[in-house]
């Protein structure tokens, strides 16, 4: 069943990505881009990083893509590329891809861990433990009926959790960094978006003002 | 069964897909996404890692990845609007000033 779903997931994602590089319409790249991403985040849950999928929904298949179609819109590139692509270009690209994936496999080939499954790891914390505190073997001897009598779990052991705990002590000092960044973008951004002086155009209020120099502020003042 | 090399092999040719996107497209909005693709390639990796080692620090840095990722797409969206605005085009044939 997981191989399955891995297959499937795994070609979808493949194959909506492809399409983000093949077609020829802005648009119809970016909503494939946020399938693209939509089926990595299958692939978290397959790994059990539930809420790094969730994440990835919401920020880059949610936010980001809306970014992108919102500048796409805005800037009119509807149309699609004038010119035929070179041809020389496209081989040279997909020598250097062919390239790249025989490195890779070779590198894979001579990977150690490679052949790990997530089965042969008992101590993976990526997995959801209902009752931490109570190991494996000892929970199976649990009659069902008595599983509620269990103590009841202190510390909550799923991934948000774990993540929340490591992320707030050990990677404090980055996250307070990251944080910083974001400041910066943001005021990057405003920067960056605010029109020269030399290209902005007057509002009407602004013509108004420049005939009428009684009436116009008071508009402006009103409005 | 589905090993570590599966998830490796698959973050690899996302990345090469991201790769030729770069090479090949003209469109520098559609660039800018094969960007994106690949660094989201490279978190596949680091999730798959976390995975089959049993640690969690992986899934902390595609947390930070994504965020420095979104904070990126701002900027560069930003400077796209600024360059379009000066020159009309969004075409990187286009842009050959600095072109030696």
């Amino acid at each position: 069943m997981d191989e399955l779903f891995f297959w499937l997931f795994a070609a979808g994602m493949i194959g909506f990505g492809l399409a983000v590089v093949l077609g020829r319409n802005p648009v119809a790249s970016a909503l494939c881009f946020a399938t693209t991403m939509v089926f990595m985040a299958a692939l978290f849950v397959m790994l059990n990083a539930f809420f790094l999928a969730a994440v990835q929904i919401l920020v880059t298949a949610g936010a980001v893509m809306v970014l992108f179609l919102f500048i796409i819109m805005l800037l009119d590139v509807n149309s699609p590329e004038q010119r035929p692509r070179q041809r020389i270009w496209m081989a040279c690209t997909f020598v250097l891809a062919l390239g790249f994936v025989y490195l890779m496999a070779r590198v894979l080939d001579a990977n150690p861990q490679g052949t790990a499954t997530a089965d042969s790891l008992g101590n993976a914390p990526a997995t959801i433990q209902l009752y931490p505190h109570v190991s494996p073997r000892e929970f199976r001897q649990i009659e069902a009926g008595q599983r509620s009598a269990l103590a009841p779990v202190t510390e909550p052991n799923d991934d948000t959790h774990q993540i929340g705990r490591v992320l707030f002590t050990r990677y404090v000092a980055p996250f307070e960094v990251t944080s910083l960044l974001i400041l910066v973008a943001t005021i990057g951004v405003v920067v960056l978006c605010k029109e020269p002086a030399a290209l902005r155009r007057k509002t009407p209020a602004e013509i108004d003002g420049d005939k009428d120099p009684e009436t116009g502020p008071a508009l402006t003042r009103t409005r | 069964m589905i090993t570590l090399n599966h998830y490796l092999a698959v973050a690899a040719v996302l990345f090469v897909i991201g790769l030729m996107g770069v090479i090949m497209r003209r469109n520098l909005l559609v660039i800018y996404m094969s960007l994106e693709m690949m660094l989201q390639a490279a978190n596949l990796t680091f999730v798959a890692f976390a995975r089959f080692n049993g640690r969690i620090d992986g899934q902390i840095f595609v947390f930070f990845v994504i965020t420095v990722a979104a904070a990126e797409v701002a900027v560069g969206l930003a400077l796209i609007v600024a360059l379009y605005r000066l020159r009309q085009t969004t075409q990187v044939d286009a842009l050959t000033t600095l072109k030696f």
